[in-house]
C-alpha cells in the first residue's frame, strides 16, 4: 500500500542553502529536495543598547557571521558549491542599516526593528492625522518598528549623512539587502536590491503598485538615491561573489514572518500560520488583494514568486507570549524551566477563575492601548501557582483567538486550521487550548524550522529546483494535530471572561506617554 | 537505638561545615573543627569529591560544597522538557522511517505516552499524548523495564496480560527478552501488543547515564519488517534518535 521508506536523502544533491539573519543570530540551513535538513550552522551576534529603548547590531559583525555560517553548514554537509543549486535569505524585518557604496562601511550601528528611538519622530510624521497618515498607501501604523522613520533619524542625527545621500554616496538596506550586496560583490558590483515582503515594511512603499511611494519620501523627507530596487521575493539577483558557494544564484528574499508563512506552505486564500516564540505573530494569506483592517491588523506582502502575481497578508503579532513564560520563570521563580509551564498547569482542570493579561507594555492588536498594563484578575483564595500557570497559558490562546477574529471580520474568510510553528509548539496543553478556544483544528507541521525553509523553498522555485508550489505543498508534512475538545458553552463563558479582564487593563496609565 | 555509620556521620558534619554560609575550607580548618585527624577528614573529603558532593579549589587546595548537591535537590527531568528536547529528533526520525514516532515514560505500572509524531503520509490520525501502553509487551515497554529498575520491579510484579497469541507474559521468557534488550541496546515488539503491528524502541539516557525515557517507532508489521526480519536500517535510525536525544540531554557519547 506504501511505497518504501527512504532511511537516507541525506548526502544526495542537489541542495538549497537557506541564510536566516534573525534579530539575535544567523544561522544557514542546507536543505534536501524533500525538504528536510541536511546541516545547521549558527552564531549569535551582539545586542547594543546605548539607551533604555534603543536596540542596535553591528552590521559588519553580522556580515562577518553570515558568511562564517555558510562556510560551516556547506563543510557540515560536505558538499561543495556545485551540489547548492540557489541560496535564499530571509531575515530580521524592519532593522535599518545604511552604508558607504565606496567603501561597504557601515556609517552607523544598524537599528534594530524593537528600537523606540522614532516614537516621537512617528508621532511627528503623523501631524494632524494621526497614526494612521500613511495606512492606506502602506498598510502600516506610523509605528517606531519600521524602517522608514529610522532612516529619516539617521539622516537627520549622523553628521553630514543628509548631504552624502543626497550625493548618491549611501545606500539603505534591510537586512536583506545588506546581505545580498555583499554577497553579491558590495563594493565590486554588488546588488542593492530588496523585495516586497521586507519593502513593504519601511512604510516607504506603496501597496498597490509596489513602487517606492514619492509623496511619502517627501514627507518623511528621504532621498530616493539611498533606496534599493524593488524585486518579487523569488528570482535570481545575482550570483554570490565568493566564499564557498561562489558562483551559485542567490534567488530568494522574504521577511522572516512572510517566509514562515511560505515554509508552511499557505498559499491558498484563507490559509494562516502563527509562529509561536518570545512573542507571536500570525499571518494569514489573503490573495491578490490588499485588504484594509479596520481591526488593528497590518496590511503587508506576503510574497511575489518571479512576475506572477504579488499575494498580501494580514498581520497580527502579541508581544508577549514565549516572555511570559520566561516571566514567571525567572521573575515569580514559580518555574525551573519554561517546559514545566506545562507540568504545573497540568496539575489543575481550569484556571481556577483567574486570568492573565500580559500587557507589559500596552495591548497590542487588536486594541492598540499603551495606556494599559498588566493584570491578573478573578483571584481568590482558591488560587494556586498551577492556576495561575493555567491562566499564563490561556494567555497566549486568548490572545490568538482576538488575531484570528480580527482577521474573520476583516477578510470575510473563515479559518479553517491554523498552522503553528516555533518553540512553543512543543507546549501539548498550549496547543490543545488554543484549539479549543479558536474551535478549529491546530496543525503543526513537521519541519520546525519553516523561516528557513520558506526561503529555501522560493529560491528553490526561481532556479528550477521545485516546480510549482504544489510540489511544495506535497513536502508539507503534519507531524501532529490538536481538534477542539471544549463545549460551546464554556468558551463563550470563558471568553467573556477573558474580554472582562483584557477590559480591566486599560486606562491604567495616566497621560499617554 | 539502632546503630549508625560513624564515617556517615562525619561526612554530614562536614557538608552541614561547608554549607555554612558562602566560604570555602582548608583541610585543617575542617579537621580541626570535626575534632578529626587530618588524614581521616582527607579520606572522606576525598570519598565525598569523587561523588561531586564536594569540590577543591585548584589553586588554593580549599574545599566547597560540589554541584551534585544542587542537582540532588531537583533531578527529577520534566517530560515536557524531555518533549522539547526531543522535537526536531522525532521529528526526523517520523520523515526517515516513514512511521509514527513515540516517546515514553515510566508512570505507575505502564508507559506513558509523552509525545507522539504523525506517521509522515497523509491520512487521518489521532494525537495519542496521555495513552498509557503496557510495560511487558511493547518495545517502549521493554525498554524502560530493561534499564530502569523501578519499572523492572513493576513488570515483574504487573499481572501481564496476553494481548495477542504472540505476546510474551512468563517472568523467565520476559526476562529473556529484557536480558537480550540491554545486550542489544533495543527491543521490539512485534504483534505482541497489537495484531499486525510492530515497533522498535531504544533508551533515552541524561546526563548522569539514568535512563529518563524510550523512543520508537510503530508501524504496520509489513511495513516495519522485511522477510519476517525487523529492517535495520529502521532499528539504525531509531537508536540515532535515541542518541541524539541523549546528547541534547547532556549524556556522553556511547
Amino acid at each position: 500500500m506504501s511505497e518504501t521508506p527512504t532511511t537516507s536523502s541525506h548526502g544526495h544533491g542537489p541542495f538549497i542553502a537557506a541564510i536566516d539573519q534573525g534579530t539575535t543570530s544567523s544561522r544557514c540551513i542546507v536543505f534536501d529536495k524533500d525538504g528536510r535538513i541536511v546541516s545547521v550552522d549558527q552564531k549569535e551576534h551582539e545586542q547594543i543598547f546605548p539607551k533604555p529603548g534603543w536596540v542596535e547590531h553591528d552590521a559588519a559583525e553580522i556580515w562577518t557571521n553570515v558568511q562564517q555560517v555558510v562556510d560551516s553548514a556547506v563543510e557540515k554537509a560536505g558538499i561543495t558549491a556545485a551540489d547548492v543549486k540557489a541560496i535564499g535569505i530571509t531575515n530580521q524585518r524592519e532593522t535599518t542599516v545604511l552604508w558607504d557604496k565606496n567603501t561597504g562601511e557601515p556609517v552607523h550601528n544598524a537599528i534594530v526593528w524593537q528600537d523606540t528611538r522614532t516614537d516621537a519622530l512617528c508621532k511627528e510624521l503623523g501631524r494632524n492625522v494621526g497614526q494612521d497618515r500613511f495606512r492606506r498607501e502602506t498598510g502600516l501604523p506610523l509605528a517606531s518598528y519600521f524602517a522608514g522613520p529610522k532612516i529619516r533619524w539617521l539622516l537627520d542625527n549622523v553628521e553630514g549623512l543628509r548631504e552624502r545621500a543626497e550625493r548618491g554616496e549611501i545606500l539603505f538596506g534591510t537586512m536583506d539587502s545588506w546581505v545580498i550586496w555583499n554577497l553579491t560583490g558590495g563594493v565590486n558590483g554588488g546588488h542593492h536590491v530588496t523585495d516586497v515582503t521586507n519593502a513593504s515594511r519601511t512604510m516607504l512603499m506603496n501597496l498597490h503598485n509596489l513602487q517606492w511611494d514619492q509623496k511619502i519620501l517627501t514627507s518623511m523627507e528621504i532621498p530616493a538615491a539611498v533606496l534599493p530596487e524593488i524585486r518579487s521575493s523569488a528570482e535570481v539577483y545575482g550570483e554570490a561573489a565568493g566564499g564557498v558557494l561562489a558562483g551559485v544564484p542567490v534567488a530568494s528574499a522574504l521577511g522572516d514572518q512572510q517566509a514562515a508563512l511560505f515554509g508552511q506552505t499557505c498559499f491558498n486564500q484563507g490559509e494562516a500560520k502563527s509562529t509561536y516564540g518570545t512573542g507571536t505573530f500570525m499571518l494569514m494569506n489573503t490573495g491578490h488583494e490588499p485588504v484594509n483592517s479596520y481591526n488593528g491588523l497590518l496590511t503587508t506582502v506576503g510574497y511575489r514568486i518571479g512576475d506572477q502575481q504579488p499575494v498580501y497578508a494580514l498581520e497580527g503579532s502579541i508581544a508577549v507570549t514565549g516572555s511570559l513564560v520566561q516571566w514567571m520563570r525567572d521573575q515569580m521563580g514559580l518555574i525551573n524551566s519554561a517546559a514545566e509551564i506545562e507540568t504545573l498547569a497540568s496539575t489543575v482542570e481550569d484556571n481556577g477563575g483567574a486570568y492573565f493579561v500580559p500587557a507589559f507594555s500596552g495591548l497590542f492588536a487588536p486594541y492598540w492601548r499603551s495606556d494599559a498594563r498588566g493584570v491578573i484578575a478573578g483571584l481568590t483564595r482558591y488560587v494556586t501557582k498551577a492556576h495561575i500557570a493555567r491562566a499564563v497559558l490561556e494567555a497566549t490562546a486568548w490572545q490568538t483567538r482576538e488575531i484570528t477574529d480580527a482577521m474573520t471580520k476583516d477578510s470575510g474568510v473563515e479559518l479553517t486550521a491554523l498552522k503553528v510553528d516555533g518553540g512553543m509548539t512543543s507546549n501539548n496543553l498550549l496547543m490543545q487550548t488554543i484549539s479549543d478556544f479558536l474551535d478549529a483544528p491546530v496543525v503543526r507541521p513537521m519541519v520546525a524550522e519553516t523561516t528557513c525553509l520558506g526561503a529555501a523553498y522560493a529560491a528553490g522555485l526561481a532556479v528550477g529546483f521545485w516546480s510549482s508550489t504544489d510540489e511544495l505543498r506535497a513536502n508539507w508534512r503534519r507531524a501532529a494535530e490538536w481538534t477542539p475538545r471544549m463545549d460551546a458553552a464554556t468558551r463563550d463563558r470563558e471568553y467573556k471572561n477573558w474580554l472582562k479582564a483584557v477590559e480591566r487593563t486599560m486606562g491604567w496609565l495616566d497621560d499617554e506617554s | 537505638m539502632a546503630r549508625t555509620i560513624q564515617s556517615l556521620e562525619r561526612a554530614a558534619a562536614m557538608l552541614r561545615l561547608l554549607a555554612g554560609g558562602e566560604r570555602r575550607l582548608g583541610l585543617s580548618d575542617i579537621s580541626s573543627s570535626l575534632g578529626l585527624a587530618k588524614g581521616t577528614a582527607h579520606g572522606i573529603l576525598r570519598t565525598l569529591q569523587q561523588e561531586g558532593f564536594v569540590e577543591q579549589e585548584a589553586a588554593s587546595g580549599r574545599y566547597q560544597l560540589g554541584a551534585e548537591l544542587l542537582r540532588l535537590g531537583n533531578s527529577y527531568l520534566d517530560v515536557h522538557e524531555l518533549r522539547a528536547r526531543a522535537l526536531v529528533w522525532t521529528d526526523d526520525l517520523a520523515r526517515s522511517s516513514g512511521e509514527a514516532v513515540y516517546l515514553g515514560v515510566l508512570h505507575q505500572q505502564g508507559v506513558l505516552i509523552v509525545h507522539h509524531v504523525f506517521r509522515p503520509d497523509d491520512s487521518r490520525q489521532v494525537l495519542e499524548v496521555g495513552a498509557m501502553h503496557p510495560l511487558h509487551s511493547t518495545a517502549l515497554g521493554k525498554v524502560l523495564s530493561a534499564y530502569d529498575p523501578v519499572a523492572h520491579s513493576e513488570v515483574v510484579e504487573a499481572e501481564r496480560e496476553a494481548f495477542t497469541p504472540r505476546t510474551v507474559t512468563g517472568l523467565g521468557d520476559v526476562e529473556g527478552l529484557l536480558d537480550l534488550a540491554r545486550a542489544r541496546g533495543w527491543a521490539a515488539d512485534v504483534e505482541e501488543t497489537w495484531e499486525g503491528v510492530a515497533s522498535v524502541a531504544a533508551p533515552i539516557h541524561d546526563r548522569r547515564r539514568m535512563p529518563v525515557g524510550a523512543v520508537g517507532i510503530t508501524g504496520a508489521v509489513e511495513r516495519v519488517c522485511l522477510d519476517g526480519e525487523l529492517r535495520p536500517e529502521i532499528i539504525a535510525a531509531v537508536r540515532d534518535c535515541a542518541r541524539a536525544v541523549s546528547r541534547d540531554l547532556g549524556a556522553g557519547r556511547f
